[in-house]
């Protein structure tokens, strides 16, 4: 079963509804007993940086988080839930994150529109499994005002915008997607299948 | 290795193709009274058009970008009516939505976005209070808040601003009003010819060019008012026209391929 991280912050019945469309079963918790249970983890998320390790750690699902990955469980984490895979952000101060990934998260420039909103495209940069049927170029929706930057090469996909930054990251058993695979139609519903079938 | 900024400084006003590289969108905008979705020409005659997530899940399936619901009762006790809608469609569509009509505090936002809406639309209750943007866009974020713009001509290369679904007439000019409500944190503006619409007479491209002049990225529309010919418009991201009335995209049966923009 995949368990959805509630830390609360957001509406995360359309994640579980898209998981639900491509047929898998999903369940939606703050409850650390229960997300242990889970076989993957997705930790969406709308919001800002510091406030959501704050939840996190509040609510005891940082500790679940780090066993979870040390077991090599699979997590996917969506949008802010990517950027809290990283190392540190520079989101309204300097916030250290979950660490899993080596990289920075960082604000676009003022030379673009922030946020970063509506439809653009991926570039496949490397292969995985999770960009099974994934077309070059396809069009997801992005709703963001700060990018990672990784330190190692961990980018699956990069998109453009001003230049180029990671929309779709992969470290072991550990993924992330810029964007919000469960507004992106197709594209998104078959990441998300990939990610439920891996 | 993601490039830094330190290789793309790019010059704001000659190289907008670098920046502006997201697509265009066809955005069916559903005018929803009494929880039904309704179709007019020029704000009046309105006819029954069907359900109003029924017409979301057609929009979804046949791939359109996004969608807004205008709920065009706007009474308070029609709330509950519009929160179910949203809920409703929330669980149906896998594309983003915007809901508008009645919100007049940050509270009404909430109680939307909560619902499943992924940004909200204000028009009237922004006039009557632009404080409300700055509000809206400090609590929620500037993506959430969407400036829904009435404008009608009154001479030549003028136009005001409508409010109270276009009923009543107001002294804002609506190119000013437009570049206010960026500077206020507007995410987008959605633009409505009160001339053009329903009319099937294609979009006021003269107010379109001009307002999209006014704000921070510059465009200059091409191409004609052929509903087929949208696709070569050139739109600056934060600007969401009605891209199509309700009827012309059901009758134009055809199925849309997102473009970028250059």
């Amino acid at each position: 079963m995949i368990g959805i991280i509630d830390y609360h912050l957001n509406n995360l019945r359309s994640v579980q509804k898209a998981f639900e469309k491509v047929g898998f079963p999903s369940f939606i918790s703050d409850n650390p007993n229960e997300l242990m249970k889970a076989e993957k983890l997705v930790l969406p998320g709308v919001g800002a940086f510091g406030t959501a390790m704050e939840n996190l750690n509040v609510l005891g699902l940082k500790d679940v988080l780090d066993d979870h990955v040390s077991s090599g469980k699979p997590l996917l984490g969506i949008c802010l839930g990517m950027q809290l895979l990283f190392t540190k952000s520079y989101e309204l101060g300097e916030y250290a994150g979950l660490n899993f990934i080596n990289g920075e998260v960082k604000q676009f420039p003022s030379t673009v529109k922030v946020p970063h909103m509506g439809w653009n495209q991926v570039e496949i940069v490397n292969q995985s499994p999770l960009l099974k049927d994934v077309e070059e170029k396809s069009f997801v929706y992005f709703v963001h005002s700060y990018f990672v930057e990784p330190r190692e090469n961990v980018t699956l996909t990069q998109t453009e915008y001003g230049f180029r930054f990671a929309s779709i990251v992969e470290q072991g058993n550990i993924y992330g997607i810029q964007f919000h695979p469960e507004k992106s139609q197709k594209t998104g519903l078959q990441l998300l299948r990939n990610f439920a079938g891996i | 290795m993601i490039g830094g900024f330190a290789n793309h400084k790019i010059s704001q006003s000659k190289n907008l193709k670098n920046i502006f590289v997201l697509a265009k969108r066809i955005i069916p905008c559903l005018d929803v009274d009494k929880g039904r979705v309704v179709k007019g020409t020029n704000f009046v005659g309105l006819v029954d058009a069907g359900d109003p997530v029924q017409q979301a899940k057609f929009y979804d399936a046949e791939g359109a970008d996004e969608l807004i619901f205008l709920d065009i009762t706007a009474s308070s006790d029609n709330r509950s009516t519009m929160v179910d809608v949203v809920r409703r469609t929330a669980e149906e569509v896998s594309i983003p939505f915007t809901i508008g009509g009645g919100i007049r505090t940050t509270d009404d936002m909430r109680e939307m976005l909560r619902s499943g809406a992924d940004k909200v639309s204000i028009n009237t209750a922004a006039v009557k209070n632009p404080q409300l943007i700055i509000d809206g866009a400090e609590r929620f974020g500037v993506q959430c808040i969407v400036v829904a713009i009435d404008a009608k001509k009154v001479s030549d290369g003028k136009w005001k601003v409508f409010v109270n679904g276009g009923r009543t007439e107001t002294e804002l000019d609506a190119i000013e009003w437009a570049t206010n409500v960026e500077r206020l944190g507007a995410g987008e503006i959605m633009l409505t010819s009160m001339d053009r619409d329903g009319t099937k007479d294609g979009y006021d491209l003269e107010l379109l060019k001009k307002v999209c002049a006014s704000v921070k990225f510059r465009s200059s529309p091409a191409a004609g008012q052929e509903v087929s010919s949208i696709c070569t418009m050139h739109l600056p991201s934060p600007m969401l026209m009605r891209f199509l009335r309700h009827q012309s995209f059901i009758s134009g049966g055809s199925r849309f391929n997102r473009q970028k923009i250059f």
